[in-house]
């Protein structure tokens, strides 16, 4: 995983969307066992409570669950998966049409143009 | 109970103030950042802490006591200048930690020079900088310690070594103790730090948590603290 960190942002919370995307787009597959907090904190070269602070709010969101001894796993639920994904990728297309709308295309427009590319 | 707390703390150095009126706590757990520019007195703070040098007024707290040789035993100090006798070789300096203090890990100390591929039998004069740096560093973070003060530890070290510096910080972390930081160089420990201390003319400006900083700022601790510290 990529562990570079914007300014402008909480960096506990550019740890929970670096790990979300990891797990919606497979890199952590379902049921897959976690790090530890403090190699995960070693491997981002982040505080730990940091890093516990992102995968409780990844835990609160139901991607991932932890069990008591045997440490955390990506959530086995794939229709959370999909959930998630599903809101990342609406996320993705609404900044997508807010940067085609700046150029003057509208909804049909953007449908041509997507067209014409195939 | 807080590890570090600091109560209406004054220092005066004849006419010169260096701390005025400090109140803060630090608690078991938490990485600080003790940040502030050149002379504002975050040296003096960390001496008090040590009981090198006596408050002019107010009290400084270890573990609920005033420093003294009970709190030595709790406090891992690494000095913000070379202090280790440059004759001596790494294992002898190992030894001279393990006669010391009673919490000193002999071996974790060995393998982490043998991780950095740092030959035991060499002496500190015969090291570079950099890897006198190493060396004092992992002395100080292998003891098990209850709060640990690193004084510019990462002053005038290569972005390789910082990096080494900053992990062994990271893998030493211990829910039970406090680690203290103080730098000017904000940008490099920003990441590892749950809180920050602004100090500025001997006056705490600011005490809070790194995300909070960049939650409401919506920048990093580095840009505020040039906002803040606007020459």
């Amino acid at each position: 995983m990529d562990w570079t960190f914007r300014n402008d942002l909480p960096i506990y919370s550019q740890l929970v969307d670096r790990i979300k995307l990891a797990i919606v787009s497979g890199a952590l597959p379902p049921g897959e066992r976690l790090a530890s907090v403090r190699d995960l904190a070693t491997e981002a070269g982040v505080n730990p409570n940091t890093m516990q602070r992102a995968l409780q709010e990844l835990e609160r969101q139901g991607l991932v669950f932890s069990q008591r001894t045997a440490g955390r796993f990506v959530t086995e639920d794939i229709t959370v998966i999909d959930e998630i994904k599903k809101t990342l990728a609406k996320g993705q297309i609404e900044s997508f049409l807010k940067a085609m709308k700046e150029l003057g295309y509208d909804r049909q427009g953007i449908i041509d143009l997507l067209k014409e590319d195939e | 109970m807080a590890i570090l707390e600091c109560k209406g703390l004054s220092k005066r150095f004849g006419r010169i103030q260096a701390l005025e009126d400090i109140n803060l706590s630090i608690e078991p757990g938490r990485v600080v950042g003790l940040l502030g520019p050149n002379g504002s007195g975050k040296t003096t703070l960390i001496k008090l802490a040590n009981g090198l040098l006596t408050p002019t007024a107010g009290e400084i707290l270890i573990d609920g006591r005033a420093p003294g040789k009970e709190s030595k035993a709790l406090v891992s100090y690494l000095p913000d200048k070379e202090y280790l006798p440059d004759w001596m070789s790494a294992r002898q300096l190992m030894d001279f930690f393990a006669d010391f203090y009673a919490d000193f890990d002999r071996e974790r100390a060995g393998e982490m020079l043998t991780r950095l591929g740092i030959d035991e039998s060499m002496r500190i004069k015969q090291m570079s900088k950099g890897t006198r740096e190493k060396v004092q560093l992992i002395l100080v973070m292998s003891r098990q310690a209850k709060l640990y003060l690193l004084d510019e530890p990462i002053g005038g070290v290569d972005p390789a070594t910082r990096d080494y510096i900053l992990d062994t910080i990271i893998r030493n972390y211990n829910p039970s103790a406090a680690v203290v930081i103080s730098t000017h160089l904000i940008a490099d420990v920003e990441q590892v730090l749950d809180d920050v201390i602004f100090i500025q003319n001997g006056h705490v400006a600011l005490q809070s948590s790194v995300d909070e900083i960049r939650e409401e700022k919506g920048k990093s601790v580095d840009a505020y603290f040039r906002e803040v510290f606007k020459c």
